[in-house]
């Protein structure tokens, strides 16, 4: 069995996301082949090339993939096909636009977001905002399939494998073209990924609040800043931080909850780290029920404490 | 210019889904159903382009069992100008219903068609992505903001890390996101109005779709639950937690 895994990677580096998609693919079975597409990433592919279980890595670097569009990185992977049994990706920007199209090009059903493979065919996935895992087995004869990086631990690094150039696939599509990209920028440690995260609610009640409570906060604890999609709506945070059924799914070793009600929607997103932490002055929020440890305080006082006294 | 929009009867958002117990699935006998949330959210757009005058009618569509037909009122009560129920009893995935829609864009002549890029129940975020490659069409997926002159979509995406702004050529799929708009109240004038705009009912076979699964679900269970935390009297006793017990600090 072969499997192609498509490589997550941006601003010439490769995405901590990649590995654990390799991880998935392994309990697959059979050779994993990595495609790095893009524009100026043959260094992402030397990075890729070191990934744990790797066979070959597959670089097709040009000026119109630069900016990794649905329409074009899916006439490559769809000319690619042929060759693999599987497709994957993680469940980031790039891929969870493109894989689809593969998908209905290919004409198989797309296997979104999966929390375990059980065989090649069959594996496990989070529905109704991860209050219903359903065990799934696909009857087609490929499968394309994309992986919510939390679920799985990565490969390891240390391994040497080919770094094979090819053509970037069939012309580009101009119907679509790419316009800007405005980033929130921040040198702040990714939410996708951290270790920890301190996330904001309505409760925090203003913009000023955030960068007086959450962001302090998470710097004491090097964490990642999140947002219920209450915050956001009501403008504290950019959208990017934004925890949920629709937003970032994330599971971190500490969650802490500040003044987020924990709405089923949030609750999605979350839910599966590993320590949760809430503060929220009303004792019957939803988020208590699913804390490790709640503190049921106004966190206009709680929070400048903790501050204080951590070390 | 044709607009068609997919809507999904689901559901509601605000309900905990509740699952039988022989691990079949969702029980949603006398369950609060309603439009997908992102739907609500693509045919208000679909909407507002009408208002604007970048469309000129608007085909919303639902592919699912008879009660649906109570989402397409409400998307006619809305503001659109005819529905479409293609019946399927049995449960349909993003490939099925990509087809389905295909074969009405092409009936209809659709150049734009507005969908929700993931319905809550099945989470998959896939129909969009799928139909525009069905059609060969260009897409823009997790739009927050949209503007369409004359042949040209420009919309703002919501990405991993900001926004992301891309120009489409006419026609295309646009997949909307939360903060594309707030869909609007609909008004009992609206309601009458309404039972008077077409709704046509047909079966997948009268567009030569095979709406049938690729997947095959074998079980649907609850998640692992989490052991049952504490509630701590004061933030010391937090961070000693933390510390000792949790040892996450």
């Amino acid at each position: 069995m072969s499997i192609l895994v498509l490589a997550d990677h941006a601003a010439g580096a490769l995405q901590p996301s990649t590995a654990r998609v390799v991880a998935a693919a392994r309990q697959m079975g059979g050779d994993v082949v990595l495609l790095v597409a893009g524009q100026n990433c043959a260094a992402v592919a030397r990075e890729a090339s070191a990934i744990d279980g790797v066979a070959r890595v597959l670089l097709a670097d040009a000026d119109a993939l630069a900016h990794q569009l649905p329409e074009q990185l899916a006439a490559l992977i769809v000319e690619l096909a042929p060759g693999y049994d599987a497709i994957l990706g993680s469940a980031g920007l790039v891929a969870k636009r493109c894989l689809p199209r593969v998908a209905a090009l290919l004409d198989v059903m797309q296997v979104s977001e999966i929390i375990a493979v059980l065989a090649p065919d069959t594996f496990r996935r989070p529905t109704y905002a991860g209050n219903a895992i359903e065990t799934v087995q696909s009857t087609d004869p490929k499968r394309v399939v994309t992986v919510r990086t939390t679920a799985f631990a990565p490969a390891g690094a240390g391994a040497s494998a080919p770094i094979e150039t090819i053509s970037p696939g069939p012309s580009g599509d101009t119907r679509s073209s790419f316009v800007g990209r405005s980033s929130t920028g921040s040198d702040r440690i990714e939410l996708g990924s951290a270790r920890r995260v301190v996330s904001g609610g309505r409760g925090l009640g203003s913009r000023e609040s955030f960068d007086k409570l959450v962001y302090p906060l998470a710097d004491k604890l090097q964490a990642a800043v999140g947002a219920s999609r209450a915050a956001v709506d009501a403008g504290y945070v950019p959208s990017d931080c934004q925890v949920g059924q629709t937003g970032k799914v994330v599971a971190p070793e500490l969650y802490l909850a500040l003044g987020i009600s924990g709405a089923i929607q949030h609750l999605a997103g979350m839910q599966d780290s590993k320590v949760i932490v809430a503060i929220n002055k009303d004792p019957d929020a939803p988020i208590f029920s699913i804390a490790d440890y709640g503190l049921a305080q106004d966190l206009f006082e709680a929070v400048p404490e903790l501050i204080a006294k951590i070390g | 210019m044709k607009a068609l929009v997919g809507v999904k009867w689901v559901l509601d958002f605000s309900v905990k889904v509740r699952l039988k117990s022989d691990g079949t699935g969702a029980d949603l006998a006398g369950a609060r159903m309603s439009m997908n949330p992102f739907d609500e959210i693509a045919l208000e757009q679909a909407i507002r382009l009408k208002e604007s005058g970048a469309v000129d009618e608007i085909i919303v569509v639902s592919v699912g069992p008879r009660p649906a037909a109570d989402i397409l009122r409400r998307a006619l009560a809305m503001g659109a100008d005819r529905a479409v129920l293609v019946r399927s009893d049995a449960p349909v995935e993003p490939l099925g219903v990509a087809k389905a829609l295909k074969s009405l864009v092409e009936r209809d002549g659709a150049s734009l068609v507005l969908l929700g890029k993931q319905a809550i129940d099945d989470d998959n975020n896939q129909t969009g992505q799928m139909l525009a490659a069905l059609l060969g069409w260009p897409q823009a997926t997790y739009a927050a903001e949209l503007l369409v002159e004359g042949d040209v979509a420009t919309v703002i995406c919501e990405s991993d890390d900001g926004l992301e702004t891309v120009r489409l050529t006419l026609p295309a799929v646009v997949t909307a996101d939360l903060r594309l708009n707030t869909p609007r109240h609909i008004s009992l004038p609206n309601i009458m109005k309404a039972k008077n705009k077409p709704l046509e009912e047909i079966a997948p076979e009268t567009l030569n779709v095979d709406l049938r699964p690729r997947l095959r679900v074998l079980r649907t269970d609850e998640p692992a639950k989490r052991r049952a935390g504490v509630m701590v009297a004061s933030v010391d006793e937090l961070l000693d937690r933390l510390r000792g017990e949790a040892k996450v600090i």
